[in-house]
């Protein structure tokens, strides 16, 4: 019967192609929100941890309890033997010294008198080793505007915002001022080597980035590092694998009372995330569940209207002797099918269109020009397992329940008017 | 008993009579303690959280506000000089061949990360022209007897409104200073110790520093050869020394 059925939907434009249409773009539109809310989520927490947070941190319990101020004079030391302890035993996570700082950057005049100055905020990463992988974390060769990445000791990337007012340009010497790590001035020279632009208003205003190595020289922090990062190497964060880490981590560097242990933070026990992580999850879940209610809705009634314009011809079929139970049966069993050609079609062009943006992104970046919080200006969808059944909800649910609710009709139906209403 | 009351009254009446105003008392601490110029070499031992640091310097001052301190040692800070005019500081640095200037507020930071700032460090503030004294009371500190003086500011541009000071009252130096704000919050404190009799006063050799609002065990400042009121070339205290 299924395959008779089948036989006539596919043969019976008319009566097939308008509700399969109607359940394709519901589905696809389901299908696509859901990716694309699931996207701005994952691109929000991503670029927070890829800036700031990791997916997890090594830092000294004093430095993680004063984060907010980055007091390097609390920074992790002796990092080369806790670097090797990490990475011999979480070898699925990439881990990472890392060296945030502030200071003043100062471009002389000819006389190598003050010309400009402005506050920086720094970061020192690797740059040098040949390992790209944190180059790739800052996104710095898409986000490079002039010159190039640093190549050499003693060169800095500095956000274009800040060269523009400052007056510099790659190939400029200027000068850092700063504290060191015990809490001396300190001055030291980088030569810029290109500008860039991150797309997010608070990096983009006074950032500079330049080689660990040369930041712990100009710090005076030799073998010592602010924070350790950890990314997961899918590059998702996962927070039970998080703190998996964290109980694995304590049993190679027990709590101690020492203000200078290392400690580990997960991605959302830190900055305050755990709330906003999961008002962010709540919100979209919410929109989700709105969208797919609004869109089962409008199927529903597409499932209506379909048991409704077929009045006739199930008169036609009553009258010629056919049972109320097998056309009612027939109508579900039929509804199951466009539900699932529908869902089908919709799921495969929303699943397209959502890992197409998955991977190339949507750029709003000239719509967050002025933003002044940390947020990515190029969004991607992000395709999960809920990504591909979860425009069946709508599409399938929705029809059937809409052709069970109108075929209940069928039953109303009177043999004895069937004809009048056929002759009219 | 009468014979015993009256040699007692003449003898307290002598002694009230010897008391000097704290005016008086300031005075000859701003003669022991400050010159018209100075030049001394000085070792501050900075006891930090995690590491005890030493930092060589010889420096130069002349009159209240202007000074030149040149670094000696450890080699990161060595070549580094600071020039003081008045409020503002210039700072040059061998390894960047710059030379900065600040002021305002940063004056008031952390000198290489001591408990000193650079106001306490390159100022020879004369405590007469600053400050009105008064006497609070006379107690022992470090087995020495000592006038216990509060200082008020005369003028907002000190960078302590308030200071109380433990005076020898034979040496005439501090041995104590307690440094507070305008609100009453205690800031630094300052012990001052090996007092010598060096060219016709009576001087401290060591002071040591603790910002009560740090971290850290304070720092020791020891003074080593010092002449008062020697000549300064002018050259000394320009900007021109600073690369030289």
């Amino acid at each position: 019967m299924i395959r008779f059925l089948f036989k006539g939907i596919i043969r019976d434009r008319q009566r097939s192609l308008l509700p399969i249409v109607v359940v394709t773009i519901g589905v696809m539109l389901t299908v696509f929100l859901y990716c694309w809310l699931s996207g701005v989520l994952n691109d929000s927490i991503e670029l927070t941890a890829r800036f700031s947070t990791g997916h997890v941190k090594v830092m000294s319990a004093s430095y993680a309890k004063n984060i907010d101020q980055i007091p390097n004079d609390l920074a992790l030391t002796g990092v080369d033997s806790v670097i090797s302890i990490l990475k011999s035993k979480f070898p699925q996570i990439r881990w990472n010294e890392r060296i945030q700082f502030g200071g003043l950057i100062d471009a002389p005049d000819s006389k190598g008198e003050t010309r400009s100055q402005g506050p920086a905020a720094g970061f020192g990463i690797d740059l040098l080793s040949g390992d790209k992988s944190e180059i790739k974390r800052f996104n710095l060769e898409k986000s490079l505007r002039r010159g190039r990445i640093p190549e050499h000791k003693g060169e800095i990337l500095i956000s274009q915002e800040f060269s523009e007012k400052l007056k510099v340009d790659p190939g400029d010497t200027v000068t850092l001022i700063g504290s060191t790590m015990n809490g001396s001035m300190t001055l030291c020279n980088f030569v810029i080597s290109g500008t860039v632009v991150f797309g997010t208003g608070p990096m983009d205003h006074g950032s500079v980035i330049a080689d660990l190595n040369d930041v712990r020289l100009a710090l005076d922090m030799d073998n010592a590092a602010g924070e350790i990062v950890g990314y997961f190497s899918d590059d998702y964060y996962d927070d039970t694998k998080a703190n998996q880490t964290v109980t694995e981590f304590y049993r190679l560097f027990p709590p101690s009372e020492d203000i200078y242990a290392p400690v580990i933070k997960t991605l959302r026990s830190q900055n305050n995330l755990a709330n906003m992580l999961d008002m962010i999850k709540m919100v979209g879940n919410f929109m989700v569940f709105v969208f797919v209610l609004s869109m089962s809705l409008v199927l529903w009634n597409a499932g209506l209207l379909g048991g409704l314009r077929r009045y006739s011809e199930f008169g036609t079929r009553l009258a010629i002797g056919e049972d109320y139970s097998h056309i009612y049966k027939t109508l579900i069993y039929e509804s199951v099918l466009i539900g699932i050609i529908g869902s089908l079609c919709g799921s495969i062009i929303g699943l397209s269109f959502s890992l197409y943006l998955q991977k190339h992104g949507f750029d709003l970046g000239s719509l967050m020009k002025n933003a002044t919080i940390m947020f990515p200006s190029v969004f991607h969808t992000r395709v999960t397992a809920t990504s591909y059944y979860i425009g069946f909800i709508p599409g399938l649910f929705s029809t059937v329940v809409g052709t069970m609710l109108s075929g209940i009709g069928i039953y109303r139906r009177k043999t004895a008017q069937l004809f009048k209403e056929l002759e009219a | 008993m009468k014979h015993l009351i009256i040699p007692l009254i003449l003898l307290s009446s002598q002694v009230f009579s010897q008391t000097p105003s704290a005016k008086e008392i300031l005075e000859k601490v701003d003669a022991n303690m400050s010159a018209d110029s100075r030049i001394f070499t000085s070792k501050m031992i900075i006891h930090g959280l995690r590491s005890t640091r030493t930092i060589e310097s010889r420096s130069w001052s002349k009159g209240e506000k202007n000074s030149f301190t040149e670094y000696l040692a450890p080699p990161r800070e060595q070549g580094t000089k600071m020039l003081k005019l008045d409020n503002q500081i210039w700072i040059y640095s061998p390894s960047t061949d710059r030379i900065i200037q600040i002021s305002g507020h940063m004056l008031r930071q952390s000198v290489m990360g001591s408990d000193l700032s650079y106001e306490d460090m390159m100022e020879d503030a004369h405590l007469l022209n600053h400050y009105t004294g008064t006497i609070e009371k006379e107690e022992k500190y470090d087995d020495r007897l000592c006038w216990v003086i509060t200082l008020n500011a005369n003028t907002a541009e000190v960078a302590y409104q308030i200071q109380k000071v433990w005076i020898d009252k034979e040496r005439f130096i501090p041995l104590k200073k307690e440094m507070y704000a305008k609100s009453g919050m205690l800031l630094k404190k300052m012990e001052l110790s090996g007092v010598v009799q060096t060219q016709g006063r009576w001087f401290p050799k060591k002071l040591v520093f603790k910002d009560v609002l740090k971290e850290g065990s304070g720092t020791e400042f020891l003074i080593g050869d010092i002449k008062f009121n020697a000549t300064i070339p002018d050259y000394i205290l320009s900007k021109a020394s600073l690369k030289k």
